[in-house]
């Protein structure tokens, strides 16, 4: 991708040497969760327009994604934006922030807390037409409409034999780093991308959260889009709009060692690439940006150059997506391996409160130093 | 059969004929299943004719219809065609849904059938939705959901009650109430068994009607859609009524007394109808056995069209969990075609 350079290179400079501390800086005026100050969001809401949106300009991803949706609310009238606290309070991340003024109440929609009522409304609406961008809080709050996300949103097609599709957007915020404890900090899009008939993306840079939006409304069937909460408050370049929601991006080359992130590992990922750089270690670095389908190409390719693999994710080991991915290089790349695969994934642990803890709970770039270094030296 | 061009006009003959329908076909169902041509889970409708077809009287061509596995009937009556709805229920291509649904997953976007959903409660939140993009694109439409007493115990119901009463949205909730969630009486899993009352709590229109007297649903329905289509926002019917087979074909009955499904069968909703077209002499002896004739020919012919209708092919397995590309390679747009 063209953009991999650009992303890169906000992505280090969001996260010198250490994510975790580089996150650090910019979680608490930035991005906990009901806490975003709305001055400070109202500040942001007005600088990608006076900034002239195209490929110089900069923003958060915070502001990429309201862009993305506001261009989307410009472009189609069939598109709405609906859930939880999306319009008054704008958007409990404030990504919606200032939508509810601009485009009124019923294209910018506040919803009563029913997560399952919502959700499948959104559904509903996109089967009778309309292109709905349905917003839930957070990943751990999507437990409740797990029922029409997985028996009605990605079944309905082939179970009707090809005469409904459900052309929906679901936007969620997932991951841990904000001392939100276990019930706000999980990351359930491993789940998700094990189910036939969703389209999981995983936004990781500024471009991505602007330009993904668009080509996952055209998509004639139900995607889910995960942001994560560590990243809103990153900026980047805006991009020129719509990305391709297909493949993965290499968003650096080297030819020792494969690291596979997405979302909010990808700057984690990048950072230890950084280190190992230090230490003459030289990694590729792909952002898997699409966790369903995956582009098992991509990963090939550079495994097959690279012959070693860490898979870093923020989910759980057991059963997760790493395990999967891990599994596929087994299957499509066993003989190129010339050391075995490494995952550096979440404890397995309810994400904890108290900062020491959380932060030992996720991958860190030292750990990520760790498993790339051990993979080399084998 | 075809569907009526207009609401509320169903004569006594044709309500009678859809309920004979819906009587007979299923009848079928159960010696073919008998037979093992249908398997799977398949959820029989006898006993509860009325509340379909009294409901469905309301509705037009253009409206919307969200159902539960219970269907047949709903869809038979809503003009799916029976060769097709058999088909499926015998798993073939012909099938409306491919023979990928079968007896609890009858679709049918050409009369905009929105299934056939198996898990209680599931539907309510589809219905509400259909009806959102109705009222947003200005369609002047309704949206029915049929729901049973169960559902009312499930959060979707009471997430969707309040959203369609807050946004009021174009819905008619039929709550067809037979007693029994499966197996569980509505007096053993509701604190409140006043089925229609809980629906008015929520600030909507809801009062309980005679589920076995196909003219007295036809009655509320036809007042309840005159009321929604004039804006008044949804409301609720608490359809009494009773099933007079099990649960499903793998239920032994364990849960209800034979002296119980006896007194209900007293009031069968067609032989009510029948004594009433009597009393009135529109309909004769003779009349019934043409009408029975007429609709035995239409079942044979959808158990013979099944017969031979061909299975999908295993190599199409995996077609449908994704959309597949239109013409010129842009994605398809099934939705669209339909609305």
């Amino acid at each position: 991708m063209s953009a991999g350079t650009a992303a890169s290179r906000a992505a280090s400079k969001a996260a010198p040497g250490d994510a975790s501390t580089a996150a650090g800086k910019v979680a608490p005026e930035h991005v906990t969760h009901e806490h975003v100050t709305h001055e400070h969001a109202a500040h942001e809401h007005a600088a990608p327009e006076n900034a002239a949106p195209g490929n110089a300009a900069t923003a958060t991803y915070r502001e990429a994604m309201r862009e993305a949706i506001r261009e989307a609310l410009r472009r189609d009238d069939r598109v709405f934006l609906m859930g939880e606290d999306v319009g008054a309070y704008g958007g409990c991340f404030a990504v919606s922030l200032g939508l509810l003024e601009e485009f009124g109440p019923e294209r910018v929609r506040d919803t009563p807390l029913s997560e399952a009522g919502f959700v499948g409304a959104g559904i509903g609406a996109a089967l009778g037409g309309m292109r709905p961008i349905v917003e839930i809080m957070t990943v751990n709050f999507s437990l409740l409409a797990l029922d029409q996300i997985v028996n009605n949103a990605a079944t309905l097609l082939h179970m009707s034999g090809g005469q409904f599709n459900v052309p929906l957007v679901i936007r969620m915020t997932t991951g841990a780093g904000r001392q939100l404890a276990a019930q706000h900090s999980h990351s359930f899009e491993g789940w998700y991308a094990h189910i036939p008939g969703l389209r999981i993306l995983a936004p990781a840079t500024t471009e991505d959260a602007r330009g993904m939006l668009w080509p996952a409304l055209e998509d004639p069937d139900p995607v889910l889009i995960f942001e994560h909460g560590s990243l809103y408050g990153v900026p980047g370049p805006l991009g020129s709009g719509p990305v391709d929601i297909t493949s993965a991006a290499l968003r650096r080359s080297g030819a020792d060692v494969t690291l596979i992130a997405y979302g909010g590992t990808t700057p984690k990922a990048l950072a230890a690439a950084d280190a190992l750089a230090a230490e003459g270690v030289e990694a590729d670095v792909i952002d898997l940006r699409v966790l369903r389908p995956l582009d098992d190409a991509t990963i090939m390719e550079s495994v097959g150059r690279t012959h070693r693999a860490v898979i870093v994710d923020e989910g759980w080991r057991s059963g997760g997506l790493s395990a999967e991915i891990g599994a596929r290089i087994a299957e499509h790349a066993f003989y190129e391996l010339d050391a075995p695969i490494q995952r550096v994934c979440a404890a397995e642990v309810p994400i904890p409160y108290a900062r020491h803890l959380e932060e030992a709970a996720l991958p860190q770039v030292p750990s990520i130093v760790a498993a790339a270094r051990e993979t080399v030296t084998s | 059969m075809s569907v009526k061009n207009s609401a509320g006009s169903g004569s006594h003959r044709e309500l009678l004929r859809q309920m004979l329908r819906i009587r007979r076909f299923e009848e079928r169902c159960v010696e073919l299943y008998s037979g093992e041509k249908i398997r799977g889970f398949m959820h029989l409708y006898i006993g509860e004719e009325a509340v379909a077809v009294g409901v469905c009287d309301a509705l037009t061509p253009d409206d919307v219809v969200v159902s539960t596995y219970r269907e047949h009937g709903h869809a038979l009556i809503r003009g799916v065609p029976a060769t097709s709805i058999m088909a499926e229920m015998y798993g073939r291509a012909a099938g409306c849904s491919r023979g990928r649904g079968g007896s609890m997953h009858i679709f049918d976007a050409a009369h905009r059938f929105y299934g056939g959903n198996a898990i209680v409660g599931g539907g309510l939140p589809v219905a509400a939705g259909l009806a959102l993009a109705d009222r947003m694109r200005g369609r002047n439409r309704m949206t029915v959901c049929f729901f049973g007493d169960g559902a009312m115990a499930e959060g979707e119901f009471h997430e969707c009650l309040n959203l369609a009463a807050l946004w009021r949205l174009p819905v008619l909730f039929a709550c067809e109430n037979n007693l029994y969630a499966m197996g569980t009486a509505l007096a053993r899993s509701h604190a409140q068994t006043d089925l229609a009352l809980r629906a008015a709590s929520y600030g909507v229109a809801a009062w309980p009607v005679d589920g076995m007297d196909v003219l007295a649903v036809a009655d509320a329905a036809g007042r309840a859609a005159g009321a929604i289509r004039a804006g008044a926002g949804p409301h609720f019917l608490e359809l009494r009524t009773y099933r007079f087979r099990a649960h499903s074909m793998y239920d032994p009955d364990r849960y209800r007394s034979k002296a119980e499904i006896e007194q209900w069968r007293k009031r069968d909703p067609i032989d009510a109808l029948v004594a009433t077209m009597k009393a009135e002499r529109e309909i004769t002896d003779a009349d019934l056995a043409v009408l029975e004739k007429e609709i035995s020919a239409e079942i044979e012919q959808a158990v013979a069209f099944a017969e031979q209708a061909p299975v999908e092919p295993v190599e199409d397995l995996t077609r449908f969990v994704c959309s597949e590309p239109g013409p010129g390679g842009k994605p398809a747009r099934r939705v669209e075609a339909i609305l």
